[in-house]
């Protein structure tokens, strides 16, 4: 026997580690090979320990080659697991498929009512012109939203305005709401001055028939310059196709030095361009009445029908009213406490919910107040649409 | 107020056509409401001749025609109208043409058998009146084959423009036609002009007794009334000009004034009352005409009695009062003074004596008058504008020539009885005004040339002094006459201004409060609410589920809306409700709003959830909202709105609207409620009629403090420099023990080591004896510098038993 017959050939030896990875199927099989081959008993591994029992020359020649055999066993076995572990996780991947087609949960979407929506555009256009917000109350009573305004009693006036009163009530006292204990004075929400019990005159309770008693709560707090835009409820007892019993305005008031009728209509052009994000609006005013405004003026819009029959505001092919304006009646100024030769101003106001229709194509009020969810989804607006001058106020 | 082309041209002697007049209505402040034009309606009936008329074969009732179009062979037309006779000339409409009082298009058909070829037609067909007991019966020369409107003159198109109520004096064709012709469009023509054909005179003087200014020589009449004329009522009634004309005929006014009223939608009804609506409507000067041999010795006005009743023409009977004006005889009162006259002792056709009242009312009293009996009429809106003081003479003048003109008889003098004001207006004007207000530079010659077309008198250089005309009632002030000049010049005409601005960004200008409402708005609709607006006024039924409402309205719209609400719930309810009816299966609305108490009026937001838990899911299973949902949605709320959620109490006594177990009241103290939420009570829901169970919140948005104002800079970031650790924790407590009290204490046994504390499991059966509950709560520690020892652990954990046994907490094994 020659030591070569005593050694196992290494082809022979390759042939059959080769031959015993390709029918390992598995990690664990492949693994039994590994060991077979390269553990610390391994066949590969007893032969590199023969390596050293031999002659420096035999190991030149011997030692690349089993060296060699090692190698590519180990590679052999390294690509086999790979491709097993490939195999494995593509079984187990197959095994997990999910039907994709089911539908995901639905975060429920929220929605803001047209009329808050168009109430921050208009506070975000006026902010821009330098107009804050001010509010009154809604329970207002006679002198505020009549006589101050230059609509005494017997103005016939007063007949057009439907005004809902109040039942003289003991329960109404003369306490004073939160905000104005806090010392914010004629600008909160409590009715000043309180009801008397008997409520008659010019103390008489009844709903705001316009925003236009806070044009009076504004100069009676406040000092000139003024400007302020007041966005509210209103009410009035008609109750019909294009009127609601209650409904939203908004009153602008301007009081400063200087300020005339071509300051006015630059107000409302401005406005109504920024509004309804047109270049291309036309207004047409033409002079009118209101006790409280002397000049007084009707503002038309200029609008389009479309092919839909939707109003479309812009150009000049038809009119519609939209405003009421005037320079501030100086009996009014007055009754402020405020002196007319010094001041003077204008004011207007609008319907909020009119507005609200017009920019969005809504072409009727009446659902605004019913709180219908699917109304409410069509019409109402994100969250996230928070009206800003950069990226344009409509939603 | 409505007119015709036509019968303003009585008093404007002018070139301009329709769209021209139309057009500079609107830019003087006269807004044109409607343009109606018969003609253009009726422009296709054409006049045709009745050749032949023969009973119908097969009904009593019906006639056969052979009528004459003018054109081709005479048509055959069955017709049921008693004066259709042969030779009658009458009005024809064809097959294919649209019949507007019957909104038919005719067709040809057969009636009993017997073919139609059109139709002869009344007047309410033609909607040229309510005329309907036969068909137009036309002049036997009346032009075959001619175009029937345009023969008839009623191709005259009728204007309505609604008059603003300042402006009284356009509440008459004459003042119509002086604010044209001051824009330019044309000649007012004088009153003896307009009045040439009844026999207008001109005057010598212009200048009459009681204050009167007149154009039209007044007609002398023989001896005095025959009837005693006074007022007794000088406040109300300051002036009751009188007359009586005796041996009159009434019957029919003539053609011209019947269609003219008949253009403006009046009903011709007899000469004498014709008489009195054509002068209120021509020259806005309401009168009044009685039958003389239904009164006594006397006609006065007087105040009413209290509790006297009168039936007014329109056929109601008015209970007065003694702030009320009335003209009377000695017995009985006859006329609620200028608004409307009574039934008993109006005109008839056999009338053959009258009495022509023109009188002047207060205008206070006839608005007071009319408001409380609800009554309007045409003289109602005129004398409470208040009617030209200085025009009662020729009022009864032109009155006396109609009556004398249409009815013949013998006019008695007039007496004048009181004077009416007539106040001397006199405004300082520096035409400068009309720049620095109105925005427009006018000059001061073409201002007063302006002034003075429209009646006023314009005397003095550089501040004028400017006399008002009688009619201008509304005018006392210079901002009046800068309007005056600005509706004549055009408001187009005024350049827009810009209004300065400061420099640089503008400024914020939102109030701290709404900033909140802002936000906490758009919180809740960022959580999947959707905001409505519902109703602040809500029935009486709905109000007493939240308590006493201190407002109710006096005159509520609908029992629906009679009081202010108290409370946010109920209008969400309702809407809820709705919403359930038409198929929602889930409802979460909220809306922000107000809520109406005696002390005054509270911002709040109110939500409520109904129906399902959020969307049918394959994924989850199918639950109803609970009173968490409630709590979750307020804590979120809250916290948008800038609320301490960290320091609230929660206080089980809610109001009585809520289910008592299962609802609280999130506070800051006892007395301090910043929202309430809970499950509706099933009370509230039976009486609100929703399905329940439902969930509601109310955030009072004005109880919530407002943070101090403080700078954009926060604290400064510190990360901890070790990691936290969890220790969880077990504790018996019992069953209607509140699990955040226990919470509250655990988290507070170690203010600056434990930075969270969450209850994540409670449990009651097996394991845990009746009447206790286990609440599992896992604490979060932050280590300061270095991490947690055993002992310090140790510590903590002692710490945090400790204070739960404080509040019955028990640690279990």
């Amino acid at each position: 026997m020659t030591i070569e017959q005593q050694k196992p050939d290494l082809d022979t030896l390759k042939r059959d580690l080769f031959a015993a990875m390709d029918v390992a199927t598995s990690l664990d099989a492949l693994d039994a090979v590994r060991v077979h081959a390269l553990g610390k008993k391994g066949v590969v591994t007893e032969l590199l320990k023969t390596l050293g029992g031999m002659t420096a020359e035999d190991r030149k020649t011997e030692g690349p080659k089993i060296n060699g055999l090692r190698r590519e066993i180990a590679a052999a076995i390294d690509a086999k697991k790979t491709e097993l572990e490939t195999e494995q996780l593509e079984a187990r991947l197959a095994s997990e498929t999910i039907d994709l087609s089911l539908p995901a949960r639905e975060t429920l979407q929220g929605s803001i009512h047209p009329v808050s929506q168009v109430m921050d555009e208009l506070a975000e256009i006026f902010a821009d012109l330098g107009f804050a917000v001010a509010t009154g109350p809604e329970i207002e009573d006679d002198w505020h939203n009549f006589s101050a305004l230059n609509i005494p009693e017997s103005h016939p006036a007063r007949a057009d305005h439907d005004t809902f009163y109040f039942q003289p009530s003991p329960l109404q006292g003369r306490g004073k709401s939160r905000e104005a204990a806090k010392g914010e004075g004629e600008d909160g929400d409590t009715p000043t001055p309180n009801p008397s019990p008997s409520g008659e005159g010019e103390k008489r309770m009844l709903l705001r028939t316009h925003t236009s008693p806070v044009q009076i709560r504004t100069m009676m707090s406040q000092k000139p310059p003024i400007r302020i835009i007041a966005p509210g409820r209103t009410y009035r007892s008609d109750s019909d196709a294009t009127h609601t019993p209650m409904f939203h305005q908004i009153e602008g008031l301007v009081i400063d030095k200087g300020i005339h009728m071509g300051h006015l209509k630059w107000t409302l052009e401005t406005f109504l361009k920024a509004f309804f994000e047109r270049d291309d609006v036309v207004l047409r005013l033409r002079p009118s009445y209101f006790p409280f405004t002397e000049p007084s003026a009707e503002v038309d819009v200029g609008y389009s029908i479309d092919d839909n029959g939707q109003q479309v505001i812009g150009g000049s092919d038809r009119w519609m009213e939209v405003l009421g304006s005037g320079m501030v009646n100086r009996k009014v100024i007055e009754a402020c406490d405020l002196d007319p030769d010094e001041w003077q101003g204008f004011a207007f106001g609008t319907g909020i919910d009119r507005l609200a229709m017009l920019k969005y194509g809504m072409n009727d009020l009446r659902p605004f107040f019913d709180g219908d969810l699917r109304w409410l989804k069509h019409y109402g607006f994100s969250a996230l649409d928070v009206p800003t001058l950069s990226a344009g106020v409509g939603a | 107020m409505k007119f015709t082309i036509d019968w303003l041209k009585e008093h404007l002697d002018t070139d301009a056509d329709l769209d021209t007049i139309v057009e500079t209505l609107n830019r003087i402040g006269h807004e044109v409401a409607s343009v109606e034009n018969a003609g253009e309606k009726l422009a296709d009936f054409r006049i045709a001749k009745v050749i032949s008329a023969e009973k119908h074969p097969n009904a009593d009732k019906l006639q056969l025609l052979k009528v004459d179009t003018g054109e081709g062979d005479p048509v055959q037309v069955v017709c049921g109208a008693p004066n259709a006779r042969a030779g009658m000339v009458g009005v024809f409409a064809a097959p294919g043409m649209y019949v507007p009082g019957i909104d038919v298009t005719l067709g040809a058909a057969k009636i009993r058998d017997v073919e139609s070829f059109g139709m002869m037609c009344s007047e309410r067909e033609l909607e040229i009146s309510e005329e309907h007991d036969g068909v137009i019966d036309l002049p036997d020369d009346a032009p075959v084959g001619e175009k029937y409107a345009q023969w008839a003159g009623l191709d005259d198109p009728a204007i309505d423009i609604e008059v603003t109520p300042n402006r009284q004096d356009c509440m008459g064709v004459r003042g119509i036609a002086r604010d044209l012709a001051a824009a330019g469009l044309g000649r007012q023509k004088t009153l003896v002009e307009a009045y040439e054909p009844a026999g207008a005179q001109p005057v010598d003087s212009t200048n009459g007794s009681n204050g009167q200014r007149i154009e039209v020589q007044p007609v002398e009449g023989e001896g005095e009334p025959s009837i005693e004329i006074r007022t007794d009522d000088p406040e109300g009634c300051p002036a009751f000009f009188g007359r009586t004309v005796a041996g009159i005929t009434n019957g029919a006014s003539p053609a011209w004034m019947q269609k003219r009223l008949r253009a403006i939608g009046q009903k011709p009804i007899s000469a004498l009352v014709d008489i009195t609506n054509f002068v209120m409507i021509d020259l806005g000067r309401p009168l009044h005409v009685y039958d003389r041999k239904k009164l006594g010795e006397a006609l006065f006005a007087r105040r009413a009695e209290d509790g006297e009743t009168l039936v007014a023409l329109n056929g109601k009977s008015y209970r007065l009062t003694p702030e009320m004006t009335v003209i009377a005889d000695e017995n009985a009162s006859h006329d609620i003074g200028g608004i409307m006259g009574g039934e008993e002792t109006g005109v008839q056709d056999d009338t053959t004596d009258i009495v022509i009242e023109c009188a002047w009312f207060d205008p206070a009293r006839i608005s007071r008058t009319g408001q409380q009996l609800g009554l309007m009429s045409d003289a109602r809106v005129r004398f409470e504008r208040g009617v030209d003081p200085a025009f009662l003479q020729d009022g009864i003048t032109i009155a006396t020539l109609l009556v004398q003109a249409l009815c013949g008889g013998k006019p008695s003098a007039t007496v004048k009885a009181g004077s009416p004001p007539v106040p001397e207006k006199s405004v300082a004007y520096d035409p400068q005004l009309c720049a620095t207000l109105g925005g427009l530079s006018v000059p001061s010659d073409k201002q007063c040339a302006t002034l003075e077309a429209l009646g006023f008198t314009v005397r003095g250089e550089g501040p004028f002094a400017v006399t008002v005309p009688s009619w201008r009632r509304d005018i006392d002030g210079a901002p009046d006459l800068v309007e005056e000049v600005l509706r004549i010049e055009g408001l187009d005409a005024i350049p827009s201004v810009p209004l300065t601005r400061a420099e640089g960004v503008a400024t914020p200008t939102a109030s701290a409060e709404q900033k909140r409402e802002r936000k906490v708005r758009r919180a809740a609709a960022a959580r999947g609410l959707n905001e409505a607006v519902t109703w602040s006024f809500i029935s009486e039924a709905e109000a007493a589920v939240s308590g006493d409402a201190p407002w109710v309205l006096a005159n509520p719209i609908s029992e629906d809306m009679k009081v202010m609400r108290t409370s946010m719930i109920p209008g969400l309810a309702a809407a809820a409700k709705r919403n359930r009816d038409l198929g929602a299966s889930t409802v979460r609305l909220f809306e922000v709003g107000r809520r109406y108490l005696a002390d005054g009026e509270h911002p709040t937001l109110g939500l409520i959830l109904a129906g399902r838990n959020g969307a049918r899911h394959w994924q989850d299973e199918d639950t109803g909202f609970d009173a968490f949902d409630a709590k979750a949605e307020a804590m979120a709320l809250l916290a948008a709105a800038g609320a301490p959620t960290d320091k609230l109490q929660l206080f089980g006594d809610a109001s009585g609207i809520y289910h008592p177990g299962r609802s609280g009241r999130l506070c800051l103290g006892p007395k301090n409620t910043l929202a309430e939420f809970g499950e509706l009570h099933p009370a509230t829901l039976k009486a609100l009629d929703l399905d329940g169970p439902a969930m509601a919140a109310e955030i009072y948005l004005d109880a919530i403090p407002m943070p101090r104002a403080s700078s954009h800079m926060r604290p400064a970031y510190a990360p901890p420099g070790q990691q936290s650790v969890t220790r969880d924790f077990a504790f018996l407590l019992d069953a209607d023990a509140p699990a955040g009290d226990l919470l509250h204490a655990v988290k507070g046994s170690d203010k600056q080591l434990i930075v969270d504390a969450r209850i994540f499991d409670v449990f009651t059966g097996e394991g845990v004896e009746d009447g206790k509950k286990s609440v599992a709560i896992e604490v979060t520690l932050q280590p300061i510098d270095k991490s947690f020892t055993e002992e310090e652990l140790k510590a903590i954990s002692d710490k945090v038993v400790k204070a739960a046994e404080k509040v019955g907490g028990e640690l279990r094994d």
